[in-house]
């Protein structure tokens, strides 16, 4: 291939792929055509997979390499078309593809943050980093902060910084891999974290970059198709029109109408509604009733209250006429009840929250910051702003997404890519919002007001996989379905769009198989950014500038494997809110890198210490910011100006912006090499130019 | 390595197209997100605008700039004499 102009490879690549998404669709036919033929759903699981997994490990294998520009920037001959679409498989990740619709059919126009924030970021990447860093052409982020800042201690924060962020972001990739294995597969999480972990290095172990690369563009086609077939299914079904964006504009206004009813307590469905949560009201009051007896009478209280339960029971047995049920139950009530005062603090504050939050009325979809005063909503409309702001900057700022800037043949190019990049993202993003819409009204008309002797199948079959999923319980005994009576859980959108469609099983199958190709890339690409920054930045750059390549090849590789193992590892343990560490991530990367990145191209007065003073002052305070505010720590402290931790990065990167330029101006301007290397990276190209290109 | 004042120029000229579509994403971004709750009223095909803008509206924007920019900026190039050679 090394004799191959690059239009050559361009066309042959787009050979190959037109190849494989055919390839791909009569693999879907096939399954199809098994399924009619009879064969169980599981086994359909199975087949979906296994094929995909070893598709990728194929394209794995075959891209392998020993050659390190082919290894860290897959030889800087990828064009602007197929970059932008690994870039969009290594962008979309397990929480996009699963969690984005079901966070916009949960909280309507305020979950359009997620949307807007990790859409407008490469605006940002367009702007003010992408053509500079592919000039610059290295291998990694530190490498750009250590030609631009000198020395090593910048190169160590961004190495530490990129470790911290990916590593977070990571964790919530292995989750999702973890989770559709296990869901889709009957094996338990644990072992299908480490299942799909196998799925995760097959794809960068032989061929890094390059590698990876390859197996990201098939990854995101199989995960587009996979998006798109049942929301335009959907649509066909609903409004009759195959272009989802445009229909529901349509199905909008009709769920509109229909929360308006549903809120109204003069209609029929309103005043079922209204009953509903009268009921919850009363629980909620009950919960918090027993909260406050617990207070008062500790102890002693919960003692009474234990005894008077298993009088109950022991009264019932005494009598000979009881039903067997009713002992079993009142049994089952007292041995339930909480067994010190710490257990029944938590459960009832629990049943509290969970009733309380059936308590309100529904919220209008399309309503920007519902709030019940001016304050609440000015305090959503802060917080969506900032969470925007946090989510741009942090695209601009994630490692794994810039480096893949370096693999494009030249400046051009990567202007261009990020455009196709953008587009490839818009795709998924912009049908999103339309899923969630669809699906809401679905929900709101068909399953509201439908009887609880025949829900749809889809229904039962997920409340029995994952209550937390979906749960629905008759609370007022009417055998009329309300909506105050369902209980969905986010990510069940996604997955369960091809049954509210009537679709049939094999679209299911194909769906997961998206899912987990959006998992895959993104923690592939994590990964490597990972093993890079430890074999690169800190084996090759800082302890052992003289390696062979071979053996800085290995210790990539061998690094690869260890941070595979022990992010799997972490993972298993489940800690956090997946949502909650995605955001983090952002949030951290926005703080460490951004001020940094961009004012070096943008402010030649910008020097060492500036980057010193700003990159950990940056960092430091979103990890301060967020240890002493988010639950998971314990630290609880209060809020700055009511801003939520997972924006912290909104303080991180002031701080950032104001250390960078404090530290600069406090001390010498750089040197005059580091001032012409900064027009080096202005100027796609400058005669009697610098080279920085690593090759 | 000298800079020319043609260099400068184009330098200038970047920054200038740069700011200009800085301006326009945060328009888009952060005005209409803070006024959301009084741009709600009027409808676009069928959508409330806030809605359609952080739904659609915005995200089409964003493509439109980055291409604007990789178009105009590849222009550049060539006019100021600072384009890679073609492969």
């Amino acid at each position: 291939m090394a004799t191959q102009s690059q239009a050559q490879f361009y066309s042959s690549l787009k050979k190959y792929y037109s190849f494989y998404t055919g390839g791909f669709i009569a693999f879907v036919i096939f399954v199809a055509i098994l399924e009619q033929l009879g064969v169980p759903n599981k086994i359909l699981g199975y087949i979906f997979l296994a094929a995909t997994v070893l598709l990728y490990a194929g394209i794995g294998v075959m891209a392998r390499t020993a050659d390190i520009s082919e290894y860290y920037v897959a030889g800087r001959r990828v064009p602007a078309l197929f970059n932008g679409m690994a870039t969009g498989a290594d962008w979309m990740s397990a929480a996009s593809f699963i969690g984005m619709a079901g966070t916009l059919y949960l909280s309507g126009y305020d979950g359009l943050a997620f949307v807007l924030g990790w859409t407008g970021g490469y605006c940002l990447v367009a702007l003010l980093l992408a053509p500079y860093l592919r000039k610059f052409g290295q291998f990694t982020i530190p490498d750009f902060l250590g030609a631009r800042y000198g020395g090593n201690i910048p190169r160590s924060i961004g190495v530490f910084a990129a470790i911290l962020c990916s590593f977070t972001y990571v964790i919530a990739q292995i989750y999702g891999v973890g989770l559709i294995t296990s869901r889709f597969t009957g094996l338990e999480f644990g072992i299908g974290v480490f299942a799909g972990l196998g799925g995760i290095l097959v794809c960068s172990f032989l061929g890094g970059m390059r590698a990876v690369t390859w197996t990201q563009v098939a990854q995101y086609i199989i995960l587009i198709v996979a998006y798109m077939i049942p929301v335009v299914w959907l649509s066909v079904k609903q409004t009759g029109n195959p272009v989802p964006q445009i229909a529901y504009g349509y199905v909008l206004e009709k769920v509109t109408a229909r929360e308006k009813v549903l809120n109204d307590p003069t209609t029929i469905d309103g005043a079922r509604e209204a009953e509903v949560r009268a009921i919850f009201k009363q629980r909620q009051e009950a919960a918090e009733g027993k909260l406050k007896a617990l207070e008062t009478g500790g102890a002693t209280y919960l003692a009474e209250e234990k005894g008077k339960l298993v009088q109950v029971a022991t009264d019932l047995k005494a009598n000979p006429d009881a039903d067997p049920k009713a002992i079993e139950a009142a049994d089952k009530a007292a041995a339930d009840y909480p067994a010190d005062a710490a257990a029944a603090k938590k459960a009832w504050t629990a049943a509290a929250g969970a009733a309380k939050a059936k308590t309100a009325p529904i919220a209008a979809h399309a309503e920007p910051f519902a709030g019940k005063d001016e304050a609440t909503r000015n305090n959503k409309r802060k917080n969506f702003l900032a969470l925007v702001l946090c989510l741009m900057v942090g695209t601009a700022a994630l490692p794994h997404i810039l480096m893949r800037y370096y693999t494009t043949p030249s400046v051009k190019e990567a202007r261009k890519s990020v455009f196709w990049s953008l587009f490839f993202i818009f795709l998924l993003y912009f049908t999103a919002p339309a899923l969630a819409v669809l699906a809401k009204f679905d929900v709101y008309t068909l399953l509201v007001g439908s009887n609880f002797s025949d829900l749809p199948g889809w229904v039962n079959a997920w409340a029995a996989v994952d209550k937390t999923l979906m749960s629905i319980t008759d609370i007022n005994k009417d055998g009329i379905v309300q909506l105050a009576e369902i209980t969905i859980g986010g990510d069940l959108i996604v997955l369960a769009t091809p049954e509210i469609a009537g679709l049939p099983y094999v679209i299911t199958g194909l769906v997961a198989a998206g899912g987990l190709a959006a998992a895959l890339s993104t923690a592939d690409g994590l990964l490597l950014t990972i093993a890079n920054a430890l074999s690169h930045d800190v084996y090759y750059k800082m302890i052992n500038p003289h390696a062979a390549t071979t053996r800085r090849l290995n210790i990539s590789k061998g690094l690869l494997l260890i941070v595979a193992v022990f992010a799997a590892y972490v993972t298993s343990l489940k800690p956090g809110d997946i949502l909650f560490l995605v955001g983090a991530a952002f949030s951290l990367a926005a703080s460490a890198f951004f001020p940094a990145l961009a004012l070096g191209v943008f402010w030649k007065r910008a020097n060492k210490w500036g980057a010193i003073l700003g990159m950990s002052g940056g960092l430091g305070t979103c990890m301060y910011y967020m240890y002493m505010t988010y639950p998971f720590f314990g630290v609880n402290a209060p809020l700055w100006w009511d801003i939520n931790p997972i924006s912290g990065g909104l303080f991180g990167m002031s701080v950032g912006f104001a250390g960078v330029i404090i530290g600069s101006l406090l001390t010498a301007a750089p040197a005059k090499d580091i001032q012409e290397l900064v027009d080096h990276v202005r100027y796609p190209n400058l005669e009697g130019d610098i080279r920085t290109e690593a090759a | 390595m000298q800079l020319t004042e043609k260099h400068k120029q184009y330098w200038q000229k970047n920054l200038r197209l740069t700011g200009i579509l800085l301006v326009i994403w945060f328009v888009v971004t952060f005005v209409i997100g803070w006024f959301a709750r009084d741009l709600e009223s009027f409808t676009i095909i069928g959508f409330p605008f806030s809605f359609y803008m952080g739904a659609q509206g915005s995200l089409i924007i964003y493509v439109l700039i980055i291409w604007y920019y990789a178009h105009a900026m590849n222009k550049l190039d060539i006019e100021y004499g600072v384009h890679e050679g073609d492969e």
